[in-house]
């Protein structure tokens, strides 16, 4: 077996120098009827090139985004990433190193992790950001319950523009941890009042920007009802590359920043790994979740990084931590970081902007176009469109032309009486042949 | 090269090093931070501006400067590059984290991983064209159930921890369902327990009574008896033990759990011990969580992304979460809603971590159901080897006994010598050897807890036991020095943890602000 170095007479030589005769007295505290003594007729060992020509084959039966004109977003999106962030994460020393528990020989990745706090807490407007999270769904579900801690209250608001997944999560954490939660319908036009939902028993509302149906929401006023309240706002980003161009949640008085950071330097990835972004303001650091990384100084006086404020954690505090998190998606952060390394102020800006302006083309184009409705006003990149009849069976038609137009909304709150309306986005990876692709077939199967 | 006149010998007498101008020291090179190097001007990707538009961004621009610096492709390359030298890594040499499962990380994975047929796919486009994504999750799906011997899977779960979490969550749901959620409120857990264990079940409204381990490391039934009531819900055991043990009497527990109408949850941090060699099922194990990033070797990627598909049992199957993979003669679906069902819900957005799917089963096919096994079996072999080749001079907290893949030592050897578990692991690191894991489990006083893998050769063994032997002879002898200032030769000598957490600076601000 390639991977394993130890040959049959080495391995012989072991037992022999531990002292028994064969490898299952090793496994002698296991009752013995439950020792296996054959494989389990599954297949045995292949070589690489089977290996390889296998899952190929299972590859080629999906369409890579990549392949056709592609419009797909609802919490992931198809982005165009440098070749050099792949190169840089793929080295062994970022690659195959663990949790930098010894951080004399792990500055390399805490040293990332102090860049890539901070590049999120100046990208969401906040003051300190953690080492990331799973993914955007579960960063929000975390969000509320730091809330709970924060306020002492257990009831928890979100908006019906929220993501449906991260509300479903949401409310299983809170069911689970027997807390409160309130679920606004659905909001395709962004028109709900979520001010005159508060009230003090609240811990928190959940709202995002831009919403699940790409409406662009002023934070603003709710931050100000939320605060004469007592009750946190937590400001969700499901599209961060929308920090390019829109005013930041911090700006816009948000308590607690949390997001999906897959847009910069990671894939799509079929849903994942992804990159939970947390942030919050300095005062309520010690309340949250998940790892952060400090700077400090070593026995000369040297700069350096470490792993700090750990006593939250659970492998100090065990049932009293603040979540029971104990890795971050590392590899995915230093990919955000590099790309957005690369990319810089004016590069993000410009790239926002670019994705901007396709979307807008888009949505002009579509609003020329008989039997169907642009329902947003403002947005980024995203935006809902109605149809006549079933957006689902439009995009399995459509897909059927090559293609992948959006995300019937139906596909996430189905039986809602919304089974017309479709998420459409569009990204710089989208050429003008791709949006007359799209036009062209849905005129089509309209 | 042009040769003419070039000493090609050092010379006799070589000058004591000095002091270098830059501080450097020939490849340990310090990098400043991305602040201190990029502009905020300059962006390292070329992108062309979009033809004049009216935008719609309904008075929402973003007004404040945002504060993130540019690098061009040479300056990010070397930067890069330049950190990630400073990192010891598995590619490097051994890294016997105990529990934590340091092994080789094939590139035919990485590989996989990236085909654009799975890198590149969206996780809700029409599920007609992502039929081979949905096949390769069946396939991970039944050799998980193969080898744990289990109902069902869910692979939702995104790293170790939110897998304690979704069997918790099946358990709690199962309870509910018996009418039982009011009265069953306590989790069993040993001392020994990950701190994962007792947060998890803290973060579900339980709360936590300890169970201990007896003398020789093993939890006994008649301590989980004394423990177990009418008000627990559930025990979380790991097994192996986090001490490197086989739960002898796990069988036994089993069975008094769920006579005392419990749930039987396993923590999996150590099935690689056991993978093609016990089945969980066969154990009466209702629920358990496998970290595809240890067990089945997607790199640990300096602290995640990780994977954790829960297997349960015939008890707990329904209470799955959504969404799962169903068969449907020729087709694949995503059953997505769990309106209807007995399923606990959603606890992430999408279907789970694909990238890390398509490394483990590109694992597990290169390994095969042989291949699987003979991996446990040498991981437990390097762990006992290394055990007899140290015991003369460790301690063995619980005897001198056979051990799983990863074995455990105490502080007792180093008594008055003046030097720590934390000193010795610190001058292993002058050795060029990442140490073990330290101070866990916490049953155990100053515990170095060593998991050498089945990917250490003998070469790389045989050195790895004479250079712990030879520091572990010098540290008996006194020497103090050696241990006390270590690491002497690392980027960094030992960083003040305490400074770090009193007064914490978490970002960089620019200079103006810091002074401020």
């Amino acid at each position: 077996m390639r991977y394993l170095p130890l040959s049959g007479q080495e391995r012989d030589d072991m037992l022999a120098r531990i002292g028994v005769t064969s490898v299952n007295e090793l496994y002698a505290d296991a009752p013995r009827d439950t020792l296996l003594t054959e494989p389990l007729g599954l297949p045995l060992r292949r070589t690489e090139l089977e290996v390889e020509r296998r899952l190929a084959a299972l590859a080629a039966k999906n369409v890579a985004a990549g392949a056709v004109p592609f419009f797909v977003g609802a919490g992931a999106y198809k982005h165009h990433v440098p070749a050099t962030v792949d190169h840089l994460i793929q080295r062994s020393e970022f690659l195959t190193a663990y949790t930098p528990y010894q951080p004399e020989i792990s500055q390399g990745t805490l040293q990332v992790l102090f860049e890539f706090q901070t590049q999120v807490a100046n990208l969401t407007g906040m003051e300190v950001a953690n080492a990331s999270m799973y993914d955007g769904s579960t960063a929000t579900a975390e969000a509320i319950l730091m809330a709970h801690r924060v306020t002492r209250r257990g009831k928890a608001l979100l908006s019906g523009g929220l993501h449906p997944h991260y509300a479903e999560t949401a409310r299983t954490v809170s069911d689970m941890a027997e807390h409160e939660i309130a679920l606004l319908p659905p909001d395709p036009r962004g028109t709900e009042d979520l001010i005159g939902a508060l009230d003090d028993s609240l811990s928190c509302v959940v709202a995002q920007n831009p919403d699940f149906f790409g409406n662009l929401r002023d934070l603003r006023p709710l931050a100000e009802a939320c605060r004469a309240k007592g009750v946190l706002l937590i400001a969700v980003v499901n599209e961060v590359l929308s920090l390019g161009l829109i005013e930041s949640p911090g700006a816009m008085g948000a308590d607690i920043v949390v997001g999906e950071g897959q847009s910069i330097g990671n894939g799509l990835n079929f849903g994942g790994p992804y990159l939970g972004l947390f942030a919050t303001r300095d005062k309520y650091v010690r309340q949250s979740p998940g790892r952060l990384c400090g700077r400090s100084v070593d026995a000369d006086g040297r700069p350096g990084f470490v792993l700090t404020l750990s006593t939250r954690e659970q492998h100090i505090r065990r049932e009293k931590a603040t979540s029971n998190i104990c890795t971050n998606s590392g590899l995915c952060a230093l990919a955000f970081s590099i790309h957005l390394s690369l990319l810089g102020e004016t590069g993000l800006k410009q790239l926002a902007l670019i994705n901007h302006a396709n979307a807008v083309a888009l949505a002009e184009a579509l609003e020329k176009t008989p039997g169907v409705e642009v329902l947003n006003r403002g947005f980024f990149n995203e935006f809902t469109l109605r149809v006549k009849g079933s957006a689902a069976d439009l995009v399995e038609r459509m897909a059927a032309r090559g293609v992948l137009a959006g995300v019937p909304v139906s596909r996430l709150l189905p039986e809602r009486g919304l089974d017309d309306l479709l998420l459409v986005a569009s990204s710089e990876i989208n050429t003008d042949d791709d949006r007359a692709a799209f036009l062209a077939a849905l005129r089509q199967e309209l | 090269m042009h040769s003419e006149g070039r000493p090609t010998q050092p010379r006799a007498a070589a000058p004591p090093a000095a002091q270098t101008f830059t501080g450097n020291r020939a490849l340990q090179i310090h990098e400043a931070l991305i602040f201190d190097i990029g502009r905020r001007d300059f962006t390292g990707v070329d992108l062309d501006p979009p033809q004049k538009f009216t935008p719609r961004l309904g008075g929402l621009e973003r007004q404040s400067e945002i504060g993130l610096p540019g690098l061009s492709e040479p300056e990010a390359m070397r930067h890069y590059v330049k950190l990630s030298q400073k990192n010891y890594a598995i590619d490097m040499g051994p890294y016997p984290l105990g529990s934590c499962t340091m092994k080789h990380n094939p590139r035919l994975n990485e590989k996989m991983a990236r085909l654009p047929g799975f890198a590149d796919i969206h996780p809700l486009q029409p599920v007609s064209t992502v039929q081979g994504a949905l096949a390769l999750m069946e396939e991970l799906s039944v050799w998980l159930l193969k080898l744990t011997g289990m109902e069902a899977v869910a692979l939702t779960p995104k790293a170790g921890a939110h897998g304690e979490m979704c069997g918790m969550m099946a358990i709690k749901a199962a309870i509910a369902a018996r009418g039982e959620a009011s009265t069953r409120k306590v989790v069993l857990a040993p001392e020994s327990a990950h701190g994962t264990n007792p947060a998890t079940a803290a973060a579900l409204g339980f709360s936590v009574r300890a169970v201990p381990a007896g003398p020789d490391g093993l939890v006994h039934p008649e301590d989980v008896a004394a423990a177990l009531g009418p008000d627990v819900a559930a025990i979380m055991l790991t097994n192996p033990n986090t001490c490197g043990l086989f739960e002898r009497d796990i069988v036994e527990i089993g069975r008094r759990v769920h006579e005392a109408g419990a749930f039987f949850y396993c923590d999996g941090a150590n099935f690689n011990a056991i993978v093609g060699k016990v089945r969980p099922g066969d154990l009466g194990i209702d629920a358990m969580h496998i970290n595809l990033h240890k067990t089945f070797s997607t790199p640990h990627g300096g602290g995640g992304p990780g994977a954790g598909p829960v297997v349960l049992s015939s008890r707990l199957a329904a209470f799955a979460p959504v969404p799962f993979v169903r068969r449907d003669g020729e087709k694949l679906t995503l059953v997505e809603e769990s309106e209807g069902t007995d399923s606990f819900g959603r606890m992430a957005a999408f279907h789970g971590q694909m990238g890390m799917f398509v490394r483990a089963v590109s694992y597990i096919l290169s390994h095969g159901a042989d291949g699987l096994a003979k991996a446990s079996e040498d991981a437990v072999i390097a762990a006992n080897y290394v055990r007899v080749s140290l015991n003369d001079l460790f301690s063995s907290p619980f005897g001198d006994r056979v051990c799983m893949h990863e074995v455990l030592f105490d502080d007792r050897w180093l008594k008055d010598t003046g030097i720590t578990t934390l000193d010795f692991a610190k001058a292993m690191i002058d050795e060029g050897i990442h140490p073990m894991t330290i101070y866990f489990p916490l049953v155990v006083h100053g515990a170095m807890l060593i998991e050498p893998t089945e990917s250490e050769s003998i070469v790389s063994l045989t050195l790895f036991i004479a250079t712990l032997r030879d520091l572990a002879i010098r540290a008996l002898r006194g020497e103090r020095e050696r241990f006390l200032g270590a690491p002497h030769y690392a980027p960094r000598k030992r960083l003040d943890e305490t400074a770090a957490a009193r007064k914490p600076v978490l970002r960089w601000t620019p200079p103006e602000q810091a002074e401020a």
